[in-house]
């Protein structure tokens, strides 16, 4: 444990702020910083997260309040909802390269709908919220299900009581949601709160694959420069800061979330 | 509202999810099924004009595709085997005994899942290569069972949670000894869920791209091999090799489904 995670992260920090005969430097991050990439890639990631973690929390919710209900076919319901976890982000952004590319499925459906004439090129530099589009379709398929099993977990541990309790007194189904469940709820949500954004800073794979260079994130970027440009320790500079954000991130939630009662989380 | 008005309205909700969940893969398996021809022509339908194997037969033939394969399928049986051999004693030891630190090695353990964990490939790749471990098997093993064991042992504590402890012990005043007990009693009862969590993190593995893109050259595994050549490799490859690497993973995740839930501390039971 102690070999890989605190051995590399001492490492990382090393790599990015020493050169080559080991002088301190902070010419590594300065050369991050003042590439082109480096703004567009913080912004990116930034706003990746900001659009794909709220879109999951409420997908998820639906979903593990459908199969929480337990009706018949709950079960298969469940299944279904968390097939696309086995799926890697890499394959993900492949099965969505095949609807969103030019001859993909997204425009065989609008022609064969007499929506358009001319296949569309969606994933260009020309429309930067197509590939922005097509990257949070890719990341919220593909991640939910985490989100969804997590919410489900704490969802079966509200003792029926309560529920029972809010029906006695006459509660809608929407404020037993919003005034008992949710509340109950608040660890499981922060828990999974904290591993998708950790997760959604991370993103990379679907980034690559639907567009190539053209929507740098911090993780790509660190990928380019060791892969194609050769420089571990630019990479690190990238590495770094990635860590630092999610860092930085997890601690704001545990400020601002902090359960107000002695409640513990899930995981 | 009328129960059967909610009733319909819950079906149709979750029908409606479940296509945005399996259209896409759907789709995936007919672009793989997709002679390539039809990628070039232009109305393109969605159902291919024929069905074939000529895009997944020219994937398979690929240079450099059979190969990784066999990496990745010996990688993600390594790091099964090692953090399964690592992890589960951890997991037992969490849930068994109150030892010093243990506290300690439980927050360990979650702040090991706080840090981006396949970004600490980057700096593991150059003290691979001072280790001479870079471009091996052996080192992308390492990484991936780094990023597996935190699951690991917590699920394997969950697992082990769920054995009363009661049971090893009766099995004790009836004069097995504690391994014994363990072995006979414990074991049989655990070993669902720990090969449920031995499949999870295969499929973690044979799904894992960053780390084993950065830690090889040409030693790598599928879906760093995809990955590395997805500039130069045209779309019908693509799909192929994405579908390709979604089969057996969508198999082994249905295999466990009924541990996925338990996995995370949750059962379906009525």
């Amino acid at each position: 444990m102690l070999v890989f995670f605190v051995v590399p992260l001492v490492q990382v920090f090393l790599l990015s702020i020493r050169t080559e005969d080991g002088a301190f430097t902070l010419l590594h991050f300065q050369r991050m910083a003042s590439d082109v990439y480096f703004t567009r890639a913080l912004k990116n990631t930034f706003l990746i997260t900001v659009i794909v973690v709220p879109a999951q929390l409420v997908l998820a919710m639906t979903m593990a309040l459908i199969v929480n209900r337990k009706l018949r076919g709950s079960m298969l319901y469940l299944s279904i909802f968390a097939i696309p976890m086995s799926i890697s982000d890499l394959a993900s952004g492949l099965i969505w390269l095949s609807i969103f590319t030019e001859r993909g499925y997204l425009n065989a459906a609008l022609q064969g709908a007499g929506l358009i004439d001319r296949a569309v090129i969606y994933l260009s530099h020309q429309s930067p919220q197509w590939l922005l589009g097509a990257l949070v379709i890719s990341e919220v398929w593909r991640a939910t299900p985490l989100v969804m099993l997590i919410l489900l977990a704490g969802l079966q541990m509200i003792a029926k009581d309560y529920l029972e309790a809010a029906d006695t007194f006459g509660a809608t189904p929407w404020q037993r949601f919003r005034l008992v469940i949710l509340p109950l709820l608040r660890p499981s949500i922060q828990t999974a709160l904290v591993i998708r954004t950790m997760l959604a800073l991370q993103v990379f794979g679907p980034v690559v694959v639907l567009t190539g260079r053209l929507l740098p994130v911090l993780a790509s970027e660190s990928y380019f420069w060791y892969e194609l440009i050769r420089n571990e320790r630019v990479a690190s500079a990238y590495a770094l800061t990635l860590t630092l954000l999610s860092i930085l991130v997890t601690w704001g939630y545990f400020v601002f979330l902090r359960p107000k009662d002695d409640q513990i989380g899930v995981v | 509202m009328p129960l059967w008005l909610r009733r319909s309205a819950h079906y149709l909700l979750a029908t409606v999810l479940a296509l945005w969940t399996l259209i896409p893969i759907v789709l995936i398996g007919l672009a793989a099924l997709t002679p390539r021809s039809d990628f070039f022509t232009w109305p393109r339908t969605i159902i291919p004009s024929q069905f074939s194997l000529e895009s997944l037969r020219f994937f398979v033939n690929s240079f450099g595709i059979l190969r990784s394969t066999v990496n990745s399928l010996v990688v993600a049986l390594a790091t099964v085997v090692i953090s399964l051999l690592l992890g589960a004693p951890a997991g037992y030891a969490l849930t068994r005994f109150r030892f010093r630190g243990r506290e300690a090695f439980q927050t360990g353990i979650l702040v090991t899942r706080m840090f981006p964990t396949s970004i600490l490939a980057v700096p593991l790749a150059v003290t691979f290569i001072r280790w001479r471990l870079y471009d091996t098997l052996l080192g992308v093993t390492l990484m991936h069972v780094t990023l597996a064991l935190p699951f690991v042992v917590i699920i394997t504590a969950g697992v082990f949670t769920r054995v009363p402890k009661d049971l090893e012990e009766a099995a004790q005043t009836l004069g097995c000894s504690r391994l014994g007990a363990f072995f006979r009693v414990s074991l049989p009862l655990i070993l669902p869920g720990l090969a449920a969590s031995g499949i999870l993190t295969f499929v973690m593995s044979w799904n894992e791209v960053f780390a084993a893109t950065i830690l090889t050259v040409n030693n790598r595994t599928l879906p760093a091999q995809i990955m590395g050549t997805l500039g130069a490799s045209p779309l019908y490859f693509k799909f192929a090799g994405g579908f390709f690497m979604i089969v057996p993973a969508i198999l082994f995740i249905l295999a466990i489904r009924r541990y996925l839930i338990n996995l995370w501390g949750v059962s379906i039971n009525k």
